[in-house]
């Protein structure tokens, strides 16, 4: 199924996603990968002021790279998402809503994202061309000496990702290769 | 004799990190057609539909194949009667790397530490291997090799009793603990025998071997196919999400080992399987 998210991103829109479902999102999406997740994880611990209020966000794993003149970005695909895996549970118990990456995720996190009502959804890693057009705006908002690695508003219009695991706490990994494999046994579509 | 002047190899190398980062190889591109052709499960074929579009936009020239632009790794094949002149060709090479990295909008991922990890802002400096070799040219290849396949790789010192079977083993048992985290469909480099650091190095080396090549020994040849079925029967395709592509190609390299070992080393790579080389 397809679905198009549009703002304000909230836990009752994604709670109808399905794990293989496709979503189409336009609004804000903010980018943070490793040495982000990490600052703000001690800034948090801190009790300090984020750079960007974490309840019904959507965090993109990514670190671009640099944009061409006139361009809002450069390339922008998806990072692979255990490194983040140490911090997503707080995130997630802050009200983030939806973590878009790559990947296998720990136990901890799949837990923490299906008792806040989170999704987890991937785009196609290694296709940060193509993922680049959908983003319309960057704003650099934070720790811009981390470079790549510094936290982005992104300004996106209608980014397609795929819903990996859902609310109901099915996970795609583990469903899409076994039905696959079952029809291959079977012979049959 | 021949004289090189490392002015040469700076702008080599600088030309070959941009080419590799934008233009995928015809052999690669020609692999994924055809598994994408020949993909029967529906979500995997789309998947492997948004990588062939990825890698025309790519083409273009605007936006680099992967964010991911790598660590730049630069074999030195230099031919035992060839002189360089004119400074270092260490230098050259991480000089070309930095041009490269900085005019042709790549990202900079290395960091001057591994534990304090201060990135060095220009890409450099770059992996380099060297080769002296036969006759007198220089052969320059760019690899660069991300890291979210770089990090699945493994490497293990069999016993000599665990034969073709164990070796086969650990190979697929490495393709699947990787699951979708390397970005399949993936390349599986593999380094059989030598000692432990040359294992690893062979491994890196065959994942340089075209897609449409084959081992030059039937016995190898034969293992790669079966290799490459038995992965592709894993059920974990293209980015994880099921289907039957979960690999491109098996490349193996061998060498001489010792009589106690069995080393074998896999060396993931993405998709991206990205390669450019020149000989001067």
């Amino acid at each position: 199924m397809e679905h198009y998210l549009e703002e304000p991103f909230t836990k009752d829109k994604v709670k109808e996603y399905k794990a293989g479902d496709t979503v189409y999102i336009t609004g804000t999406v903010y980018t943070a990968r490793d040495a982000a997740h990490k600052r703000i994880s001690e800034m948090m611990e801190r009790g300090e002021k984020l750079p960007f209020d974490i309840n019904n966000s959507i965090i993109y794993y990514v670190g671009p790279t640099p944009a061409r003149p006139g361009k809002p970005i450069g390339s922008a695909g998806p990072t692979t998402s255990y490194r983040m895996d140490a911090y997503a549970p707080d995130f997630l118990d802050s009200g983030q809503l939806m973590m878009i990456g790559k990947g296998l995720r720990s136990e901890k996190v799949l837990d923490a994202a299906l008792s806040n009502g989170a999704v987890y959804c991937c785009a196609v890693g290694g296709a940060a061309a193509l993922m680049a057009q959908s983003v319309k705006s960057s704003e650099l908002i934070a720790f811009e000496n981390l470079g790549a690695e510094a936290v982005r508003k992104l300004y996106v219009d209608k980014m397609p990702v795929k819903v990996v695991f859902d609310t109901d706490g099915e996970n795609l990994y583990e469903s899409g290769r076994k039905s696959y494999l079952e029809w291959n046994e079977r012979g049959i579509l | 004799m021949k004289i090189i002047n490392v002015g040469k190899i700076e702008d080599a190398v600088k030309r070959l990190c941009i080419d590799a980062n934008y233009h995928l190889s015809d052999d690669v591109q020609q692999c994924i057609h055809r598994c994408a052709a020949e993909e029967p499960w529906p979500v995997a074929a789309d998947v492997l539909a948004d990588i062939e579009k990825n890698i025309e936009i790519a083409g273009r020239g605007e936006y680099p194949l992967c964010q991911d632009t790598g660590m730049a790794c630069v074999f030195m094949e230099i031919g035992q009667g060839v002189v360089i002149e004119g400074g270092s060709a260490e230098d050259a090479v991480n000089r070309g790397v930095k041009a490269a990295y900085e005019e042709g909008y790549l990202r900079k991922s290395i960091v001057a530490d591994p534990l304090r990890r201060v990135n060095t802002g220009d890409n450099t400096p770059a992996a380099i291997y060297w080769d002296i070799t036969a006759g007198s040219n220089l052969k320059i290849t760019v690899a660069p090799k991300g890291f979210g396949s770089e990090n699945m790789s493994r490497i293990a010192m069999l016993p000599p009793s665990a034969g073709e079977e164990g070796v086969k083993n650990f190979i697929v048992e490495t393709c699947e603990m990787a699951g979708a985290n390397p970005c399949p469909p993936i390349v599986v480099g593999v380094g059989i025998g030598g000692n432990f650091d040359k294992a690893a190095l062979m491994a890196k080396k065959a994942l340089l071997r075209p897609l449409d090549s084959s081992s030059e020994s039937d016995y190898y040849r034969k293992m790669e196919e079966e290799l490459l079925e038995q992965i592709n029967s894993l059920g974990i395709g293209p980015q994880g999400f099921g289907g039957r592509t979960t690999a491109l190609k098996v490349n193996i390299l061998t060498a001489p080992t010792h009589i106690a070992g069995l080393p074998v080393a896999v060396n993931i790579n993405c998709h991206v399987c990205r390669h450019k080389e020149v000989i001067l």
